[in-house]
């Protein structure tokens, strides 16, 4: 059995509906909300503010710090205990790896940005739509950045290649599947996210990549659409 | 918080007024909307001005406890998400989450207005267990009044998930609903005391001058199912009766959003 028609429907390369908007949480200094089919995602940044503890004050430059959580009530099926477990703790580090490239901390030296992502629904694809509300969140609060960065996950359904895993693709029980989050730096597309669980050959690999770099520069555009959406000024 | 601010708010209340020109036993717009999650078996989101809370629900059989072998069970949890504000961090529940949790938890199993009986599926064997959890997004003050609005919204918004008597479908929503009690159901509405003056819904830079508070939750008929009081300083039993008055004066307003 080869896969030959997604099930709902979509190309084997297009993405899920796409809605982002910027500035979604005022008490935070910026914020983005970002959701990819059923997967919702919001991001906040706060700072850059005191490092405590003081141990990880740099005097060269601020610390970048991301933090990721499913809310109890987040997935079908049974509630999520609520916590940072072992799988949020990695998800946040890969995130803080993902986003790093892109922002520079040198102006702001023994201080912190911190960014906390939440997931209020998920559909598979979390971590990806976490980056892309983080980026956006980041830019909204005016930390000094050289580029934006977008993510998608790129699934290998049986014998095909598809853009944006959803989580009954991620199921699928009729063949194997690979799972290949990846995040594109947008205007150099280095790939600052990486990861894959699954089995899949060197040229699946390098057509994932270029999949995913196609994929992101259609997010990059909604991404940034949004922040110019909230900053833009109305003539009257 | 400095001496000006503190006087600044103060001196608008003198006037009968807040700093930000509403009146003193004024809220800010309230919004509620249901069913924001798919996944969820029951969901709200309730906005009051800036402040915006989320409240899950989720579903599952369970053994009763021994104690209640005909009941089925409830647990409310609350999440102040480090998103929400600069003042929040991350890790386990901070004492505040804990008091709304608690606090909105009373209002409900007080007033009976979950029929806990109905929810037992087979005696000393099987019965729902309901799971309410809080999360909030934007604190822009008032959490535990958005709270509990948030809570009988989404219980209001939960549908059953499908049960064989094995397991549960999660994908297949009945059309049942939970056994509440519309008239039981409470609202809560707490009153904050700053010098001399009562204000309803406070913001931050409000909650800062808070000196003592009275949570006060209301059954439809005006019959009080919870109370919680707050703060650093005490109150009159004449505070008491008038916040009283003001919570359930209040409650008839809040109930017209449910």
């Amino acid at each position: 059995m080869s896969y030959t028609k997604r099930n709902d429907g979509r190309k084997f390369d297009e993405t899920r509906p796409v809605e982002a908007k910027a500035g979604v949480i005022k008490r935070a200094d910026g914020s983005a909300y970002f959701k990819m089919g059923k997967t919702v995602a919001y991001a906040a940044v706060y700072g850059p503010r005191e490092i405590h503890p003081k141990f990880l004050q740099n005097p060269r430059k601020g610390k970048l710090r991301c933090f990721y959580n499913m809310m109890p009530f987040s997935s079908m099926g049974e509630r999520v205990r609520p916590g940072a477990n072992r799988r949020a703790k990695e998800i946040a580090m890969v995130t803080e790896k993902a986003l790093l490239p892109v922002v520079d901390l040198t102006e702001s030296p023994n201080s912190v940005v911190d960014v906390f992502i939440e997931l209020p629904q998920t559909d598979a694809g979390t971590r990806c739509a976490g980056i892309c509300a983080a980026s956006m969140a980041l830019a909204d609060a005016g930390i000094p950045m050289k580029d934006m960065v977008a993510a998608v996950s790129i699934g290998r359904v049986d014998d095909k290649l598809v853009v944006d895993l959803d989580y009954s693709e991620e199921s699928y029980e009729d063949g194997t599947v690979a799972d290949i989050p990846i995040a594109v730096v947008s205007r150099t597309g280095e790939i600052s996210l990486l990861q894959m669980d699954g089995e899949l050959s060197r040229d699946e690999l390098k057509q994932a990549l270029e999949m995913a770099k196609k994929a992101c520069s259609k997010i990059d555009k909604i991404q940034r659409d949004a922040l110019k959406k909230k900053y833009e000024v109305k003539n009257e | 918080m400095n001496r000006e601010q503190k006087d600044y708010i103060l001196n608008f209340l003198e006037k009968g007024i807040r700093f930000d020109g509403r009146k003193l036993d004024e809220y800010r717009p309230i919004k509620i909307e249901t069913g924001f999650s798919e996944n969820a078996e029951g969901s709200a989101r309730v906005i009051i001005g800036d402040t915006i809370v989320l409240a899950g629900v989720k579903l599952s059989v369970e053994e009763p406890y021994p104690d209640t072998p005909d009941k089925g069970t409830m647990m409310i949890n609350a999440e102040l998400m480090p998103l929400s504000s600069p003042d929040f961090e991350p890790g386990p529940p901070a004492i505040q989450a804990i008091e709304i949790a608690r606090v909105v938890d009373r209002g409900i199993r007080e007033s009976g207005s979950i029929d806990t009986k109905k929810l037992c599926i087979k005696k000393e064997e099987k019965a729902w267990c309901i799971l309410i959890d809080i999360c909030t997004l934007n604190d822009d003050g008032n959490l535990l009044d958005a709270s509990a609005l948030a809570v009988i919204a989404a219980l209001q918004d939960t549908k059953m998930p499908s049960y064989n008597g094995k397991v549960v479908d999660y994908k297949k929503k009945t059309k049942e609903t939970l056994p509440l009690n519309l008239k039981k159901i409470p609202t809560s509405c707490t009153v904050s005391k700053i010098g001399n003056h009562f204000i309803v819904d406070p913001v931050p830079e409000e909650e800062e001058k808070v000196e003592a508070r009275l949570t006060v939750e209301v059954e439809e008929d005006g019959t009080l199912c919870a109370l919680q009081k707050g703060g650093d300083k005490p109150l009159t039993a004449e505070d008491i009766d008038k916040i009283v008055g003001i919570g359930i004066e209040k409650s008839k307003e809040l109930r017209k959003f449910l």
